[in-house]
């Protein structure tokens, strides 16, 4: 007698429906415990806009905001600052911020609404470090060619007074912009530009 | 006394003799080859790292705080109040690194005598899957003193999921639980450190040694020890016990290790910022980076890696992938070397040379991760030439040379089949070297 012949196809058939229910089942048993991982209702909850007082800002000097978490920086850039900005865009990935992420009315030469004044998010778009002010002076660190910008201390990327990245860095866009608006002359709103303006 | 605890003996084995059987099978009659030299302790001594870690890590969960506001001053609290509690966190940051100096070191073994090859494929695999979850278990055990290292390497390491194609930003979102790395990524980081790591590693070193003991050990000479049996017992003529021979042997590694690990864990815990890194003292901060970060030392041949890879397509998941890479290439080793020679005494000058080169470009990478990129300055060429403007998107010298080791630590791998099969190996001989 062969073993072909020996197998019970009901039986087998049911073992193997079983099988396949039960597989099912335990799928489905794992749905509450990775879901129980995605961001809490409070998490979710947080995150409003933030309000920031832009006269007592030296010219050249950084701000950080906290928004949602991440730092915010307000720049206020002098006009050497905004000069240099034209003078890199050779070396640049992406000098007219096609790729990069920022709402349409900084989508301009200097990435903001004024030039005087840079908001941008403060997050490298490697790997989500927060690069640093380095001026022009810090060229004996940042090479010959150190016009002023940010560098980020993780992996070495470098970006100008705009955000925007220089080539050969390991981060691929320009810093995000978030959304922001002018409540005042004197006063940003960060995170929402719906309110005034 | 003697006869009485005979007596419990054989009412206990009668009712479970696999006890008895086991320690035959896996210490007393399991035949290892009889020369084994200084590269086989650091196996039974991952096992010993393994203990001190899990002891050591259960004392300390007893006075940690997994929550974003209490971790830094609860870390505080265990190395200034807790009674012994320094003694503790040392044991345990020590342990972290020497587990891992451990491992890389019973991983070379494996390239030396090539361990990895028919039979042993499965040993090595499992092996590679404890060397990936340790470097789990390392990662998310690194966030919870939640000092700014904890902070920033969590971020940095999420964010590496966060570039995969298509799903890599939920990804990165679920990970860490909320928009950035906060109390909910720290909350749940203890528990896979504390719970769902452990077992893992726990469950797969059970596998590993299962795997190895049905195969066998393998030797420095490579010498199949199974093929000359001793015709009346039937034991490999060039295989003795484990137990004793091993166990006692073995101890007096575990000794000369714990005098190394006491040493550095008295007189020099932060070994110059390697072990512990110094950025680490100063609470987690969202909103500044450190001015200089690196992942600790054992993570950091990858890291070079990482950064090496220039972005493209406007993307850095080349980077990301080439370091995965990296890692996940271990698991092919076992098909990839196609030398008819296990050992590196046998084996010809182009598995010598390749291992060389690969050993020294290894360490170079983790040298360089250590450092900034800018540590070895630039190249003086003029940003006109043409040199400037086609070759070199960056002048960075230590960039470049990162850029060359990441080069021979895949063709090491990649160029493998090619390299070992036109080696010019030396007869194996039938027994053991005298």
């Amino acid at each position: 007698m062969s073993e072909e012949k020996s197998i019970d196809r009901v039986r087998r058939n049911l073992v193997i429906a079983t099988s396949v229910a039960g597989g099912a089942a335990t799928v489905g048993a794992a749905v509450p415990f990775v879901t129980s991982m995605w961001p809490s209702e409070r998490a979710k909850a947080a995150g409003a806009p933030v309000e920031v007082d832009i006269s007592r800002i030296e010219p050249g000097e950084l701000r950080v905001v906290e928004w949602r978490g991440k730092p915010v920086w307000v720049v206020r850039r002098t006009k050497e600052m905004v000069d240099s900005l034209k003078a890199v865009e050779g070396r640049l990935t992406d000098p007219a911020s096609k790729s990069s992420d920022q709402p349409e009315y900084a989508k301009n030469d200097v990435r903001s609404r004024k030039p005087e004044f840079m908001v941008m998010e403060g997050v490298c778009t490697h790997l989500g470090c927060s690069p640093q002010m380095k001026p022009a002076a810090a060229k004996a660190e940042m090479g010959a060619d150190w016009t002023g910008g940010f560098y980020c201390p993780c992996h070495g990327s470098k970006f100008d007074y705009a955000g925007r990245v220089f080539r050969g860095a390991p981060a691929p866009l320009n810093l995000p912009v978030p959304q922001y608006t002018y409540l005042s002359e004197t006063t940003i709103l960060i995170g929402d530009d719906k309110k005034g303006a | 006394m003697a006869a009485r605890l005979t007596a419990l003996w054989e009412w206990f084995d009668s009712r479970m003799p696999t006890l008895a059987s086991e320690w035959r099978k896996h210490a007393s009659e399991y035949y290892a080859p009889k020369n084994f030299n200084f590269w086989y302790y650091f196996g039974s001594l991952a096992l010993l790292v393994l203990v001190i870690q899990i002891v050591s890590g259960i004392f300390l969960t007893m006075h940690y705080k997994p929550d974003a506001n209490l971790a830094f001053g609860s870390v505080e609290y265990i190395m200034r109040d807790v009674s012994g509690g320094w003694i503790l966190r040392y044991i345990h940051s020590t342990g972290a690194s020497a587990f891992f100096i451990v491992v890389y070191l019973h991983m070379f073994r494996g390239l030396l005598y090539g361990s990895y090859q028919r039979p042993r494929e499965l040993v090595w695999i499992f092996g590679v899957l404890i060397y990936l979850t340790l470097m789990g278990e390392a990662f998310f055990g690194y966030l919870l003193p939640w000092g700014q290292m904890s902070y920033w390497g969590a971020q940095v390491i999420v964010n590496l999921f966060g570039t995969i194609p298509l799903i890599g930003p939920d990804l990165a979102l679920w990970i860490r639980g909320d928009y950035v790395v906060g109390d909910a990524t720290l909350n749940r980081f203890f528990a896979l450190h504390v719970i769902a790591f452990p077992l893992v590693l726990l469950g797969l070193v059970v596998v590993h040694l299962l795997a190895l003991h049905d195969v066998g050990s393998n030797n420095p000479d490579g010498v199949d020890i199974k093929k000359q049996k001793d015709p009346k017992t039937g034991h490999p003529l060039d295989g003795i016990p484990f137990h004793p021979y091993y166990t006692v042997k073995d101890l007096v590694g575990a000794i000369v290790f714990l005098a190394l690990f006491c040493s550095v864990m008295f007189f020099t815990p932060e070994v110059g910022g390697y072990f512990l890194e110094y950025n680490n003292f100063i609470p987690a901060d969202s909103l500044k980076t450190p001015s200089h970060i690196a992942p600790v030392w054992y993570f950091t041949p990858y890291y070079t890696i990482l950064r090496a890879v220039p972005p493209l397509f406007d993307s850095q998941f080349p980077g990301v992938l080439a370091m995965g890479i990296a890692t996940l290439i271990l698991f092919f080793l076992p098909w990839l070397d196609r030398s008819p020679v296990k050992s590196i005494r046998y084996r010809g000058t182009l598995y010598r040379s390749a291992l060389g080169i690969f050993v020294v470009a290894f360490l170079v990478l983790g040298y360089l991760g250590t450092e900034p990129t800018t540590v070895w300055g630039q190249f003086a060429v003029r940003e006109d030439s043409w040199i400037g403007k086609y070759l070199l998107d960056t002048k960075e010298v230590a960039t470049w040379v990162g850029r060359f080791c990441t080069v021979i630590y895949f063709a090491f791998f990649f160029a493998m089949p090619w390299y070992t099969a036109r080696d010019q190996c030396r007869p194996v001989p039938q027994r053991v070297a005298e």
